[in-house]
């Protein structure tokens, strides 16, 4: 015999209640906020550089330097400042190094960002699709071999063609008729990232002159120390035209990060998409590691940081983690010349040491608050 | 809008999802696709969607080719309501709502004043006034529910697709649900699990059974206990629910001895006919 059925005493039927708008608000920052921030931004570049540049051996004091800069870029405008080292030290030596961080550290937080949404994971970053493998050969081949083995390329130019070469390998494994999904993305890219890995390690292994190693070791990390003016036109350039082709698929990022279907049903062209999007980050993130070698975390971690203060709407994000990565790496780049001088650290020993805790911290305040990530 | 499925068949490696399907649905029905697990709803209205390309048929959106549009053009005729977002992503409520408006949109074109009144018209016209700046992660599965709905409206596409959309929702969110669909009045392609649903709020029911239509027409006369024993293997007693007048069917386990009977498909229809 079974229990006749009850109701539990507690159990008091109620009405339907209605919605509690004022109950979960999202954190976002509403739109004159958003303006505030970018704002921000754009004022944190300035002071970022210009305490960038100031810093070093020589102390350059902040405000000539600002009046050095300021005076370079409108002469008619402002009067010259400071002594003729102090303008070549700020000029000349100091300031191509700066702008060269605040490009890379830009161009490498938006390619983070699109890729995130390109393979709706969010441990995605700019070396997804083996860039940094390719060209860590490339470079490893002239470093080690010499120009004359890779066809007199300059070392730029082969970690160039080889994060290409390597690029181009990881879309052949992952396009199948044309399609490409995000799964067979991320494992082709993780597989040819270990195969090109093993090839410049066979290459620094069995080097015949190993004292050219520290300069492989200090480039695999990442360094921006060698630039000059000339060399900053080509990241430039590839960075403004790669920017503008990123920003004009917010909306369409916005509905891939919905998943396919989804985005299809919205109107967009899925596999056309995302070609296009894997072909603009590749050509960015090569040039950016042709230029600093590849420094880690910019890229994984400011689109975290970005779409914890302002959604996962791209055509907030997009803009926020441009302007941010520029100005983390400007003063990561910054604490690696001044923490040891005269040592410089290599850049992702210092995007690690400030971009663990962080992502540690993230993580954490996930869990706490039972928020699924933003991918 | 007026859709026409005509003789549409996928095949995955050398196994046929769809095989031939034919539907037809009128100006302002709200017409259910229903059937067992696997038996190719899904990829159906994937098909109409255009998110899969079939290998042979065609399906027309008032006589045009969708497969002949651009993927804008298609999203401005067909809305699509899936099940509830699996992935949680940090938007706010009226940030999904004005993903609707993507196929309206070009690169760089801002929200204009009328897409903002528009993502508010509709979230009232869903019963989610004020829920704009809510974050959609936090929403309850109905909630969220209606908020794609809100989506699907802002997008403005005579013509909604609905798959599974009551999937995962409890009985009242269930209801909540088909009622706010059925008050649209837009013409609506359901694929539903549940045979009561179907028959308690469409117009039309098309059954399915190994990618073919096998049966179509109002809910009453399709949904017969034989039509359900052959293509489900459970036996159904019709039966009328007091409450809405509308046929009820209570399921109970098929008889051993009976043996799921392949069902002949009907003839192909011409494309024009009228129903």
């Amino acid at each position: 015999m079974s229990a006749p059925p009850r109701t539990h005493p507690r159990f008091q039927p109620k009405p339907a209640e209605p919605g509690r708008p004022e109950l979960v608000r999202s954190r976002r920052l509403s739109g004159s906020a958003f303006a505030v921030l970018v704002a921000g931004l754009v004022l944190g570049v300035a002071l970022s550089t210009v305490l960038a540049v100031s810093l070093g051996p020589v102390h350059v004091p902040f405000d000539v330097t600002a009046g050095i800069i300021a005076h370079h870029i409108a002469p008619d405008v402002t009067g010259p400042v400071g002594t003729p080292v102090q303008n070549q030290i700020v000029w000349d030596l100091r300031l191509p190094r700066a702008v060269l961080a605040l490009l890379v550290g830009a161009g490498l937080a938006l390619v983070g960002t699109v890729l995130q949404a390109v393979v709706r994971n969010p441990l995605a970053d700019p070396y997804l699709l083996g860039v940094s493998g390719g060209a860590a050969f490339g470079a490893v081949a002239v470093l080690v071999l010499g120009s004359a083995a890779v066809g007199g390329l300059s070392l730029s130019a082969a970690a160039f063609a080889g994060g290409l070469v390597a690029t181009t390998v990881v879309y052949l494994l992952a396009q199948r008729r044309g399609r490409v999904t995000p799964t067979r993305l991320i494992l082709a890219g993780v597989a040819v990232a270990y195969l090109f890995q093993a090839g410049y390690s066979f290459l620094l292994i069995t080097a015949p002159n190993p004292q050219g190693l520290q300069g492989v070791l200090f480039w695999l990390l990442g360094s921006l120390a060698t630039v000059r003016w000339d060399g900053l036109a080509v990241p430039g350039a590839v960075l403004a035209v790669g920017s503008v082709l990123l920003l004009v698929e917010a909306r369409p990022l916005n509905a891939l990060l919905t998943g396919d279907d989804s985005a299809v049903s919205l109107g967009i062209d899925v596999q056309r998409l995302r070609i296009r999007l894997v072909m603009v980050t590749s050509l960015l993130t090569g040039v950016m590691v042709a230029s600093s070698g590849a420094i880690a975390f910019v890229g994984l971690i400011v689109p975290h940081f970005v779409r914890l203060l302002v959604g996962a709407e791209h055509r907030r994000v997009l803009p926020a983690a441009l302007l941010t990565g520029a100005v983390f790496l400007q003063l990561v780049d910054t604490l690696a010349r001044t923490v040891r001088p005269p040592v410089e650290l290599p850049l992702s020993i210092v995007t690690a040491a400030v971009g663990v805790p962080f992502f540690l911290w993230l993580l954490r305040r996930q869990d706490r608050t039972g928020e699924a990530s933003a991918a | 809008m007026r859709l026409d499925v005509d003789g549409v068949s996928v095949a995955i490696g050398s196994a046929a999802i769809l095989d031939g399907a034919d539907l037809c649905v009128e100006h302002g029905q709200f017409v259910a696709l229903v059937g067992p697990n696997g038996c190719g709803k899904s990829t159906l209205l994937r098909t109409i969607y255009r998110a899969l390309r079939p290998a042979a048929g065609t399906v027309f959106l008032d006589e045009r080719d969708v497969w002949r549009m651009s993927a804008r053009e298609s999203a401005r005729r067909t809305a699509v309501v899936a099940q509830e977002h699996h992935a949680d992503f940090d938007f706010t409520v009226r940030e999904v709502v004005l993903l609707g408006r993507i196929p309206h949109k070009r690169p760089f074109d801002r929200d204009c004043p009328a897409d903002v009144r528009l993502t508010a018209w509709t979230l009232d016209r869903v019963g989610m006034t004020g829920f704009g700046d809510r974050a959609f992660a936090t929403l309850s599965g109905g909630e969220k529910q209606r908020v794609l709905v809100a989506r699907a409206l802002a997008q403005e596409s005579p013509l909604f697709l609905l798959d599974e959309p009551t999937n995962h929702l409890d009985i009242r969110y269930q209801i909540e649900t088909m009622e706010l669909i059925k008050g649209l009045k837009v013409t609506t392609l359901a694929a539903l699990h549940d045979l009561n649903l179907a028959a308690q709020y469409c117009d039309r029911v098309h059954v399915m059974r190994a990618g073919r239509i096998v049966a179509d027409g109002p809910p009453g006369d399709v949904l017969t206990s034989e039509l359900i024993e052959a293509v489900f293997g459970v036996r159904a007693e019709r039966m009328t629910n007091p409450a809405t007048g509308r046929l009820h069917l209570a399921f109970s386990p098929a008889p051993a001895a009976v043996v799921v009977q392949e069902v002949v498909p009907r003839s192909r229809r011409p494309r024009r006919e009228t129903m």
